[in-house]
């Protein structure tokens, strides 16, 4: 408690004696379904060689935060940056077992998915102090002025934690990358396709300014 | 039946961040939409989203939740010296919260400064009143 409590202390004078730069937590947060997993997979796909999470198209498929430690990434000038990279569940304020009957699974599956759910939101949520830099993964086709969004960004603010926003799934003919710019202008916004590596280069590069 | 509680802001005032939290919760619980004069802190936002996961099961499905208030990170010079003023005058006492229970509020919809309630019974917007501060 009082590691924490000088933790957020230094992290106000933008400085922090207990940082150490091979054990910076990049945590991947954002509502269900923004493609955060998929990012993690494709980070680790593309600088360690393996798959990170579970992807799915049924919400809340990563109910426990996933942590990968060392992972190594390099800029285009040839510097190397190391982090855990942490996937969180999707925080939402609602979840409904009945949502998961419409998905094809049975009663208990249902109901255990969404207990699991609800914790997992808990855990993400707890997990906000633990982060040194964070990257919000949006939905670029959904409309980006959900209260959960303003919260999980609001919430990093007042935590002083560097942020940027990875506005997911450009490959789509809805995605609007514009309008998640225009309701977050405070903080870089990197259109990208995760799913299939489009402008992951520039995420990459902005990474690097992240995580100082 | 749709039923509003109005909160204003004088009567979460004094009252700590966990017994604000629990008033309004219990509110929404009762299926009841609240319609508060002002807004939470983010943490308290966030503690309001943790508080209503670890009460959801059979009867309460969660919520949902909006707030509007004037955007000191605007673009636009005269809504974010607009924003700021207010902020530093009134603080967390600007703005308005709504919350709804999940099994009653489909969506709240914010655009950015008009909310839009879709309750469940036909999907219909229920209101669409324009809200300034």
């Amino acid at each position: 408690m009082v590691k924490s409590f000088f933790k957020k202390f230094f992290k106000k004078l933008n400085f922090n004696p207990f940082s150490n730069k091979n054990h910076v937590k990049l945590g991947l947060y954002g509502p269900p379904n923004g493609g955060k997993s998929t990012l993690a997979n494709r980070i680790c796909q593309d600088w360690l060689g393996e798959e990170m999470s579970t992807v799915s198209h049924i919400a809340h498929e990563t109910r426990e935060i996933v942590i990968k430690e060392q992972v190594t990434i390099k800029s285009k000038r040839g510097k190397e940056l190391t982090f855990s990279l942490v996937d969180t569940p999707g925080i939402a304020t609602k979840i409904d077992y009945e949502e998961f009957l419409k998905k094809g699974m049975n009663k208990n599956e249902a109901k255990k998915r969404a207990k699991e759910a609800t914790k997992g939101v808990i855990d993400a949520i707890k997990w906000l102090d633990n982060m040194d830099s964070v990257v919000v993964v949006l939905d670029a086709t959904i409309d980006p002025y959900s209260q959960v969004n303003i919260t999980i960004i609001g919430n990093l603010q007042a935590r002083n934690i560097p942020v940027i926003i990875a506005a997911n799934k450009v490959d789509l003919r809805k995605a609007d990358v514009d309008l998640i710019k225009a309701a977050f202008p405070q903080y870089p916004v990197i259109g990208i396709s995760a799913k299939y590596g489009k402008h992951v280069e520039d995420f990459y590069e902005q990474i690097f300014k992240l995580v100082k | 039946m749709v039923t509003f509680q109005f909160i204003p802001y004088q009567d979460i005032e004094s009252l700590t961040s966990a017994k604000r939290i629990n008033k309004l919760l219990n509110i929404v619980k009762d299926n009841r939409i609240v319609i508060m004069e002002g807004r939470l802190t983010k943490e308290e936002e966030a503690d309001l989203i943790e508080i209503t996961m670890e009460e959801i099961g059979p009867k309460f499905k969660g919520i949902e939740l909006s707030v509007i208030y004037p955007d000191k990170n605007s673009n636009d010079l005269f809504k974010k010296i607009k924003g700021t003023v207010a902020n530093v005058l009134l603080g967390n006492r600007i703005g308005l919260t709504i919350i709804g229970p999940a099994s009653i509020v489909k969506k709240i919809e914010k655009n950015p400064d008009k909310i839009e309630l879709l309750t469940k019974e036909n999907g219909s917007k229920l209101n669409s009143k324009k809200y300034k501060s």
